[in-house]
């Protein structure tokens, strides 16, 4: 089997394990109590524990019987652009307001798209922040400043 | 109170306009979600949490519930006009619903599964009504040890009929129910895994995971290729069946209710599994099996009954046991603990307007879908031709200002961003996200149930062995556990999935309802 084939399996493994690891190593400095009087600890430790197991598991798995198959593309574009519109707006909607966060959010996510340019993706954010002004303030009433502190709203 | 009694006060509740006015609503977005590509009703349902927020329960429960339903529906449409199943369970229906487009016989076979539907959602609809109470009260019965071994038994049977890797969703289940634990110890207050923020002292934001789990991550996931699709059939005529083909649809119709009844109440893609099952049954016993693959009447009739039915009685283990069976059940949790409202055994008596009117809204909102797929179907049509790029930031967009709304709180946002990628990584790497949802929801109920059943035994580990209704639940669920991996099962397993697999589209693994695309990652990333 060649180590191609088990890459899946194994990167899957290594963030199972590695998470486990961490909910396993941190439940040690709660109180980790008695089966009859559980600490906080207790349960993390043992779910953690077992997440490693299985982690592992999943890893040796992929080197005995890895289904292989490739990771397929990544939209590298795309994902660092959707993500940094959601981001953007929780750091701005207060203080930018409602409209201009969403506006520019909007924009990044639209520009995420394939080949989309930059006029229409424009027209895309600014008729999705009317739309969502109208369902969300106007109709559910929502109580959030359109335009926030920053521009003197 | 006898189940007439019961059914009267269900159609009170149902009957106030509010309430019909959103289980409209609810079976319309079903539907158009269940037709766009790129978005399904577990993100739908994600992503309108928020807004439900100020609903009355009752009202919440019966927008969100026809969501699920509705999109059933919706996604026979795509699949039998454009060959792309909306919703996996339409993998099936595409296989001759399709076929039949393509003969000028669509119009025929959106009657078919709309009609087959609507049969299949009221015999089920009756069948959780006559379950219900007689389930409750058994469960009721059951004390802190038999409710762990219950979950246990729930989240295990619930990888049992899912597709894909076993142990990677066994995996997934225990990331969810260690995500579960973040926030304060319930029994001493002390905060784990917080970093310190305060914002993580309530926990993980039961939204955001959701969001981001389901509704971001598909969207990066369909970035991957390009989303055109080509609408072939412009126009649907001629939707009256003939008499000829009543007779052909009347016992597929039966057989895939009966079927798609029963494996709806197991956990897992039990909707999916009974379509796939009631379409082989059917190829089986037609007297011309080769027509199947053709443009069969009975290979539409028979699985879109099945999955509609099963689509109503997966609400069974939910309403009865305040167990989810999938990812669509573990929102509506969601949304019944934002309304305040525990799940389990003692919603049906302490909130029986809402329990009897969630069910009787079944029943209306099928004869709703009815009305709107069969003579709107013109409409549907042309919402097919919403392009992508309009959908993906709407929905970015209305993600962000939801779960913001919901507590004011920026974090929640940040925390849909770092779920997005979370899912979008495993997803990658051959993991669904559905178990870990189930975990995350059911997380600190088993907890809390295990630490209530050790303390009442004195720390005796033995309680969950000892105690007759919890040692078979445990047993069961080591069963369903057996089942999963033997192998000799899986490669049965398996063959169900994929024994179809001749129509041109793949049958798509059960969750999460899988976006309508076709390009190069098809073939690439299916297990």
């Amino acid at each position: 089997m060649k180590l191609q084939d088990a890459r899946k399996d194994l990167l899957a493994g290594a963030v199972f394990t590695g998470f486990g690891l961490a909910f396993a190593v941190t439940s040690t400095t709660y109180e980790i109590g008695t089966a009859l009087r559980m600490g906080p600890g207790f349960f993390p430790l043992v779910l953690g524990a077992i997440l490693v197991l299985l982690g592992i598991s999943i890893a040796v798995k992929g080197f005995v019987a890895g289904e292989g198959g490739d990771l397929g593309t990544v939209p590298w574009r795309s994902l660092v652009l959707i993500i940094a519109a959601i981001l953007f707006f929780g750091a701005t909607v207060r203080d930018l307001g409602l409209v201009p966060a969403l506006f520019v959010s909007v924009l990044l996510a639209a520009l995420a798209g394939r080949g989309v340019r930059v006029v229409p993706a424009v027209v895309i954010a600014a008729s999705l922040t009317a739309l969502s002004v109208l369902i969300f303030v106007v109709a559910l009433q929502l109580r959030l400043s359109l335009i926030g502190p920053w521009l003197g709203g | 109170m006898g189940i007439l009694d019961s059914l009267a006060l269900g159609f009170e509740t149902a009957f106030t306009p509010v309430n019909l006015l959103f289980c409209l609503i609810g079976v319309t977005l079903g539907t158009a979600v269940g037709v766009l590509p790129g978005i399904g009703p577990t993100a739908t349902m994600a992503l309108l949490l928020p807004i439900t927020f100020g609903f009355d329960p009752a009202t919440s429960l019966i927008m969100l519930a026809g969501i699920y339903y509705g999109a059933q529906y919706g996604g026979s449409t795509t699949a039998i006009l454009i060959n792309l199943p909306g919703e996996s369970s339409a993998a099936v229906t595409a296989i001759d619903g399709h076929e039949m487009a393509k003969q000028g016989r669509a119009g025929k076979a959106l009657a078919t599964a709309a009609l087959g539907s609507f049969f299949a959602g009221s015999v089920a609809t009756l069948f959780v009504a006559l379950l219900a109470t007689p389930l409750s009260r058994l469960a009721l019965n059951f004390g802190p040890a038999e409710l762990a071994s219950l979950i246990l038994l729930g989240l295990i049977a619930s990888i049992t009929l899912a597709s894909g890797s076993t142990l990677k969703a066994l995996a997934m289940i225990v990331l969810g129910l260690l995500l579960g634990t973040v926030g304060q110890d319930i029994a001493t207050g002390t905060p784990r895994f917080t970093f310190g923020q305060r914002e993580l002292f309530d926990g993980l934001d039961f939204v955001s995971l959701a969001v981001g789990l389901f509704g971001v991550a598909e969207i990066l996931r369909n970035l991957e290729g390009s989303m055109v699709r080509s609408v072939m059939v412009k126009k649907v005529q001629d939707l009256w069946l003939t008499r000829d083909d009543f007779r052909r649809i009347r016992m597929p119709v039966l057989r895939g209710t009966a079927l798609g009844s029963g494996l709806g109440v197991l956990p897992g893609a039990g909707h999916v599994l009974a379509s796939f099952i009631s379409y082989s049954t059917e190829k089986r016993v037609a007297k011309d099996p080769q027509e199947f693959g053709r443009g069969a009447i009975q290979g539409v009739a028979g699985p879109e009954s099945a999955n509609n039915a099963a689509a109503q009685t997966s609400f069974i283990p939910l309403l009865t046991l305040g167990l989810p069976a999938n990812a669509v059940m573990a929102l509506l949790i969601g949304a019944l603990l934002i309304q305040g409202i525990v799940p389990g055994p003692n919603v049906i008596n302490e909130e029986p307007g809402l329990f009897w009117g969630l069910i009787v809204s079944f029943w209306i909102g099928n004869l709703f879908l009815v009305l709107l797929n069969l003579p709107l179907i013109g409409l549907w049509v042309k919402m097919l031709a919403i392009p992508y790029r309009w959908l993906f930031p709407a929905i970015i967009g209305f993600a962000a200002i939801g779960t913001f709304s919901i507590n004011l709180n920026a974090f929640d946002v940040y925390a849909i961003a770092f779920f997005a990628v979370l899912g979008y990584g495993l997803i990658k790497l051959g993991c669904e996200p559905a178990p870990l949802l189930l975990g995350f929801v059911l997380g600190p109920l088993l907890e809390e149930y295990v630490r209530r059943a050790l303390t009442i035994s004195q720390g005796d580990a033995t309680v969950f062995l000892t105690r007759p209704l919890s040692l078979t639940l445990l047993v069961l669920a080591v069963v369903a556990f057996v089942v999963a991996v033997l192998p000799a099962v899986r490669r049965k397993r398996e063959v169900v999935f994929v024994e179809e697999d001749d129509g041109p589209h793949p049958p798509h693994p059960p969750h999460p309802p899988q976006p309508a695309q076709a390009g190069p990652r098809d073939g690439a990333s299916r297990p």
